[in-house]
């Protein structure tokens, strides 16, 4: 099911994927603001969407100030790792049929793998900063990915069986009949809670942490280096809101409307709901995160896995 | 958990109340006439500049953005030869209001004074003088002092004896 | 040492003063007005209460004053005690009942010993509603201002001024509840102290008229130790700055030397650094240039070979060592008139072999008996004068000894005392502001006060040469100057350069010997005249006439107006052989003018370097103004390698070893206090982000000080700097001068930290001294010629304090003085005018001058190039 256009697949998901995570910095004003009682950006263009351009342009005429004391070459790296890693996944993400880079049969597997790369950037970032917040924010961010990636990749595990297949396309073919929300409920939730603390979202940002960390691993990145740690986060929430709409909410199936509205509302949808939790949540404290990581969701993982597997194999 | 879930509902339904956010240029607040805003100095009731170059307000202003300089007219009267302020320094906590004995510096409800130069931020005497008596209508330093300034003499303040004549003290 | 329990805590107080003092020592807060720790207790105030127990069952007490009180064995008080407090509230109270709303327009507030006093006590809401009694104030001259509705009749002024410093023209009238405090009528005050009555008085009725043309509050000054530069005594003070000017000086206390107190010249005289005759730029004939271009046209100037440079007593001995190291020992002279030169140089010889314990100034208060040969201490040493008044106390106080009457109980001790005076003997050749104060005095020819002072040593050691043919009279007053001198605990002679004779050295040095062999313990001290004459001496410069008889290819003149040291024709044709003169001085004067390259040269106010005063003592002052202009130390203008002040004390110290000690007069500029530099200004100065914004709303950044550990910044360490380090007093609660009880060891003792300054001399090594010898002729008076000898103002012969406008305002005009009966031989009146040396000027006759001689204002135009004393003829216009 790969593209007939690839290039000119590529050119529009990279371009389509890069405005979201532009368009985002807006909507997450504007929403947080929503939920607060207040206004968010309403001076700059209709609705202060042009808020978005005069970020932009204000970031890249910013100093590109590298500090004296960091490890130069590393520092610089950092923030393009985790552009790199996030734009790549897109890469397997079917938006619609015929609207995919490639559809790999490891599509799932590829993702995985490419979410685990992405904790370099920011390990890296803190390192190589040199500076003691932003290495106890990278320590953390080591910690809180690693912790994280293992249910994550059991919790879909569960809908792997039911699909029999690593492949998206496939996975969104084999919820015609039913959306593997409701089978894989509870892997749906564990998926939810490990993709927020993947994309380092609130309440999960401890690796941030700006009200103890200054701001964690970015402490001492600033102008379109800080920008592409910040486009590479907007570019997470996307991601992780695709997969849940690729792995339990049937991705592009829908009536009436064409496939890739149905994907792009389902996906805004849960993109909204990330923001959401940012408004309404506060941050846990580290020793919590962690314990509830390996104490509660990754046992919850396991038996999510040992139940699928017995209903699969009384099922067949 | 179920109160997470609690926690997220509630702030979702904010979305459907009404916005606390005043559109300010559009729309202005009500100031109180003691807000703390673009400082003054004001004038006795007759028309004399109230400051008398305490120093007070220089002192007490904690980011030490007031600069002013002491002199006095032929009369004993004193006065501040300059008095500057450096609002692109001033926090607008009032202490220097509080700190006059003489009710000379006052705030004001204005605050409506960006500027595209910073220079332009620091404002002279004659940009503070104000030809009024501000907030303290009807008081005059000088009717309480000791001192004698050109139109009262020893003697004319408030609660003050006439001069005591050196001669009546000898023997 | 008496144990006394303060609300039962026991502690240890000096037995032989009383509570106050004792109280204040360890470093409790008890109120206080009328008390003065240099001058005693008169219990008149009534604030320093406390309650005395009798033992340790009486649980009632009674109040008493802590300052009438002696701090005897076993004594039990309580400071805290309710009963007290209030009793302190209340007095204070009563003392502000009539004190007018006047603060914010008071020159005293922020540094108001009653302000501080009555926020100690917490009287801080007035019940009192009822009309308030009011003074017209007085005018007291250019120095004191006078706000007498202030005045809460604590008597100190009065006790400072008449008992103290024996003024007449202050006093008080008073009837009933209202004392006035001042003159019988407008008009200059007269004592030459009456500028202490700024810090003596506890409130704002004598306020620095001075500081208020330009006033500042104390919290916003920028202050620096500094030492005095109006005369060679080295008092310590501390100078004032604000927006770039100096604003005022204050006594800095030193026990050993000024204590308390200042002279009106030393006060006021600071306004030279503001004058507008100062130079701010390089002038290059005439031109102002850059400092580069200066500096580059000085090293042209210098490479042009035959170099001579003429040092000055006015300038640091960092500047001089400078001069002589361009230019080359052998071309170094020193910038002082050759008979001063020559006496100088006798009194550092006489300094070096230690004739007698060489005293400073809390040395010669404490002396018993003393004789003045030819200094006219108050126009010469004006602060030695105050200390000469206390020391004619001392003989009589055995009397209140005696009586057990404790010292510090003044009025007790006066009535005792009931004015006798100690020994005071002066011999001048004209009258003196202290001749008031003396057992005897006497008018005569500085050769023949030296045939006295000679003819005084024989009589108290027969070894000692005499001074033959001496009149009956006078072999009488020195049999009675010896006699009073051998009785005497603590004998002191005081001689010093002022009439620019080696023969008065010489006779003092044989004095003090002769007290020594005769087995007192004889004291000598020397007044000079500039603050660093003693330093540049012992530089040992060639004589000023070996130069102006050089051809020099280039002349550096430091900070010297050689047209006050020598006359004026020869300094003329000096300067104009030169190819190339070059002067560096702080204000504009002939030397300036004839000068081709001119720097600026920074006054005390604005460098840093050492002097050595009278008593050999090296002493540091530090700049209180940060860089202005182009002004910079002589010094660095000169410097040929040096980048800082303590590379060239170091260089000095290797070059000379006899002053290698100064190094030790303050701490190094490497010197910190828990890592941090020490803030000239207080923590509450204001308007650092206001004050420059005018000129440029960006902060620029504080000056760096390479030369001291002091910082232009309010910043810097909290705890007490050492004393040489301290750039003023201030305690929490005590925002007014009288907060160096808290600095202080014991009140009225050293100032905790170690010493300020050095003593280039021990008194441990003294050495064997020979006598002097043989006095001079006797002097007789010439048919047809005068004998011109010079007579010193405290406010004039200053070169610098001259250009101070407040000091100006009181300087003596030229004049001639006679006797009355020079005069009505010559038959002309008070007023009139004569002709000497070219110069006219109107006669004085001054009452008690000796025959023969004629006194010629000294250091005042246009006498002041005049090689005194000289022999010349009077004519009539």
């Amino acid at each position: 099911m790969t593209s007939p256009y690839p290039i000119a697949s590529i050119l529009g998901i990279l371009f389509a994927s890069l405005t979201i995570a532009a368009g985002l910095i807006w909507l997450e004003r504007r929403l947080l603001a929503l939920w607060q009682d207040r206004y968010g950006p309403n001076r700059v263009g209709p609705f202060g969407l042009a808020q978005v351009i005069a970020d932009a342009i204000k970031i890249f005429f910013k100093q590109d100030w590298v500090a004296p004391f960091a490890d130069k070459p590393v520092f610089i790296i950092a923030p393009a790792i985790i552009l790199v890693t996030v734009l790549l996944s897109f890469a397997v993400v079917p938006f619609a049929p015929g609207i995919v880079v490639s559809d790999p049969n490891i599509a799932l597997l590829f993702f995985l793998g490419m979410s685990s790369l992405g904790a370099y950037s920011v390990v890296l970032a803190g390192w190589s900063s040199n500076n003691k917040y932003a290495l106890l924010g990278s320590l953390r961010a080591a910690a809180q990915l690693l912790s994280y990636e293992v249910f994550m990749g059991l919790s879909v595990m569960g809908v792997v069986m039911l699909a029999g297949s690593f492949q998206l396309s496939e996975i969104v073919h084999a919820q015609r009949g039913l959306w593997f929300v409701v089978p894989q409920f509870l892997g749906f939730i564990l998926f939810l809670i490990a993709g927020v603390a993947e994309t380092r979202r609130l309440p999960f940002d401890l690796p941030e942490a700006e009200s103890e960390l200054v701001a964690g691993f970015h402490s001492e990145y600033s102008g379109m280096k800080f920008g592409m740690f910040f486009v590479g986060e907007y570019l997470g929430v996307t991601l992780i809101s695709a997969m849940i709409t690729v792995l339990f909410f049937g991705g592009w199936l829908g009536p009436v409307l064409p496939p890739v509205v149905w994907f792009l509302l389902k996906m805004f949808f849960f993109i909204s709901f990330f923001i959401l939790l940012r408004a309404s949540l506060p941050r846990p404290r580290f020793d919590q995160l962690m314990s509830w990581a390996w104490k509660l969701l990754l046992p919850l993982a396991l038996l999510n896995l040992i139940v699928t597997g017995a209903v699969v194999l009384l099922l067949a | 958990m179920l109160s997470i879930v609690e926690t997220i509902w509630r702030v979702f339904t904010h979305a459907f109340r009404k916005r606390v956010t005043v559109l300010y240029p559009e729309e202005k607040p009500y100031l109180a006439p003691r807000y703390r805003g673009r400082i003054i100095l004001s004038r006795d009731p007759d028309g004399g500049e109230r400051c008398v170059a305490c120093y007070l307000c220089a002192v007490v202003c904690p980011v030490d953005c007031i600069a002013l300089h002491a002199t006095e007219d032929e009369h004993g009267r004193r006065y501040p030869e300059f008095f500057r302020i450096n609002f692109s320094r001033c926090i607008f906590c009032g202490f220097c209001e509080d700190a006059c004995p003489t009710y000379a510096i006052q705030l004001t409800p204005d605050f409506e004074m960006s500027e595209f130069n910073r220079q332009n931020m620091v404002y002279e005497k004659e940009h503070l003088l104000i030809s009024g008596p501000g907030k303290y209508p009807g008081y005059n330093f000088w009717n309480v002092s000791g001192v004698a300034i050109g139109g009262k003499d020893k003697g004319q303040a408030e609660n003050e004896g006439r001069p005591v004549d050196v001669r009546s003290l000898l023997p | 040492m008496a144990k006394v329990y303060v609300d039962n805590r026991a502690f240890e107080m000096n037995e032989k003063q009383n509570l106050l003092h004792g109280c204040l020592s360890l470093g409790f807060d008890l109120p206080y007005f009328c008390w003065h720790p240099a001058m005693g207790s008169v219990g008149a105030c009534r604030q320093c209460a406390v309650k005395q127990y009798k033992d340790e069952n009486d649980t009632k007490g009674s109040i008493v004053m802590a300052c009438m009180t002696p701090a005897s064995e076993g004594t039990r008080i309580s400071i805290r005690d309710p009963e007290a407090v209030e009793f302190r509230a209340a007095i204070i109270e009563g003392l502000m009942l009539n004190h007018p709303h006047d603060c914010p327009v008071c020159d005293e507030g922020g540094e108001c010993h009653l302000q501080d006093m009555t926020v100690m006590t917490g009287h801080n809401y007035r019940r009192y509603r009822f009309e308030k009694r009011t003074f017209r104030n007085q005018y007291l001259g250019p120095f004191v201002n006078h706000e007498m509705n202030r005045c809460i009749q604590c008597y100190r002024c009065v006790r400072f001024y008449r008992e103290y410093a024996g003024g007449e023209d202050l006093n008080v009238f008073s009837l009933r509840n209202t004392a006035f405090f001042g003159r019988g009528n407008d008009g200059v005050l007269e004592s030459e102290f009456a500028g202490n009555l700024v810090e003596v008085c506890p409130t704002g009725v004598f306020t620095d008229a001075t500081l208020k043309r330009h006033y500042t509050r104390k919290w916003d000054l920028q202050m620096a130790p500094s030492i005095c530069v109006h005369c060679g005594l080295g008092c310590n003070v501390t100078a004032g700055e604000r927006y770039g000017m100096l604003r005022r000086i204050v006594n800095r206390y030193h026990k050993e030397i000024n204590g308390y107190f200042l002279c009106d010249r030393g006060r006021y005289g600071y306004e030279f650094a503001n004058s507008d005759r100062r130079i701010r730029q390089p002038l290059l004939a005439g031109e102002p240039v850059a400092p580069e271009a200066a500096c580059e046209s000085l090293k042209a100037a210098v490479s042009a070979g035959h170099v001579i440079g003429i040092g000055s007593p006015r300038a640091s001995l960092e500047s001089n060592f400078a001069l002589r190291t361009l230019v080359g020992e052998e071309n170094f002279y020193a910038g002082i008139q050759d008979d001063q030169h020559g006496v100088l140089s006798l009194i550092v010889d006489v300094l070096r072999s230690r004739p007698a314990q060489v005293v400073s100034l809390a040395g010669v208060e404490a002396s018993d008996a003393v004789l003045v040969l030819g200094e006219d201490v108050t126009n010469t040493a004006p602060r030695m004068a105050l200390s000469l008044r206390q020391s004619v106390r001392q003989k009589p106080n055995r009397v209140a000894e005696q009586l057990r009457i404790p010292l510090w109980l003044d009025h007790a001790v006066r009535e005792a005392v009931q004015g006798d005076k100690g020994p005071l003997f002066i011999a001048t050749p004209a009258p003196t502001r202290l001749d008031n104060t003396a057992t005897r005095t006497w008018r005569a020819a500085p050769d023949d006060i030296a045939r006295l002072g000679f003819a005084v040593a024989h009589v108290l050691d027969p070894d000692a040469p005499d001074a033959p043919g001496l009149g009956e009279s006078e072999q009488a007053l020195a049999g009675e100057i010896a006699a009073a001198l051998r009785d005497a605990r603590r004998p002191l002679v005081v001689a010093g350069s002022s009439l620019n004779s080696t023969a008065l050295v010489q006779a003092a040095a044989n004095i003090a010997k002769a007290i020594d062999a005769a087995g007192g313990r004889a004291g000598i001290v020397f007044t000079v005249p500039e603050p660093n004459s003693m330093g540049l001496t012992l530089m040992n410069p060639k004589p000023l006439r070996e130069a102006l008889a050089r051809e020099a290819g280039t002349v550096i003149v430091l900070e010297n107006d050689l047209y006050r040291r020598a006359p004026a024709a020869t300094v003329d044709r000096f300067l104009r052989r030169a190819e190339n003169a070059v002067a560096l001085d702080h204000l504009l004067n002939r030397t300036v003018e004839q000068a081709g390259l001119v720097l600026p040269a920074a006054t005390y106010a604005e460098g840093d370097g050492t002097f050595v005063n009278n008593e050999l003592r090296a002493q540091r002052f530090f700049r209180v103004l940060a860089p202005v202009d182009n002004i910079r130390d002589s010094w660095r203008w000169l410097a040929t390698s040096w980048s800082a002040l303590d590379e060239v004390v170091v260089a000095i110290g290797e070059s000379m070893p006899e002053l290698q000690q100064i190094r030790e007069a303050a701490p190094s500029a490497a010197f910190r206090i828990a890592g941090e530099k020490i803030a000239r200004a207080p923590a509450r100065c204001s308007g650092r982000t206001a004050m420059l914004a005018n000129i440029d709303v960006s902060e620029p950044k504080p000056p760096e000080d390479p030369d001291s550990a002091l910082a232009f910044s309010m910043e810097g360490a909290g705890k007490q700097p050492p004393p040489s380090l301290l750039p003023y007093f201030w305690s929490p609660g005590w925002n007014s001068i009288q907060s160096v009880n808290k600095y202080q060891e014991e009140i009225a003792g050293p100032l905790r930290g170690g010493p300020a300054g050095v003593r280039l001399i021990e008194d441990s090594d003294r050495t064997a001294a020979r006598y002097f010898g043989p006095a001079p002729d006797a002097f007789h008076p010439r048919k047809g010629e005068w004998l011109l000898v010079p007579l010193y103002h405290i406010f004039g012969s200053d070169e610098l304090s001259r250009h101070a406008s407040a000091v100006r305002e009181l300087s003596a005009n030229a004049y001639l003085a006679l006797s009355p009966d020079d005069s009505a031989e010559l038959e002309i009146a008070d007023g009139g005018e004569l002709i000497i040396e070219d110069f006219r000027a109107p006669v004085k006759i001054a009452a008690g001058m000796a025959r023969g001689m004629v006194g010629v204002p000294a250091g005042i135009p246009p006498f002041d190039g005049l090689r005194l004393p000289m022999w010349s003829r009077l004519s009539k216009p």
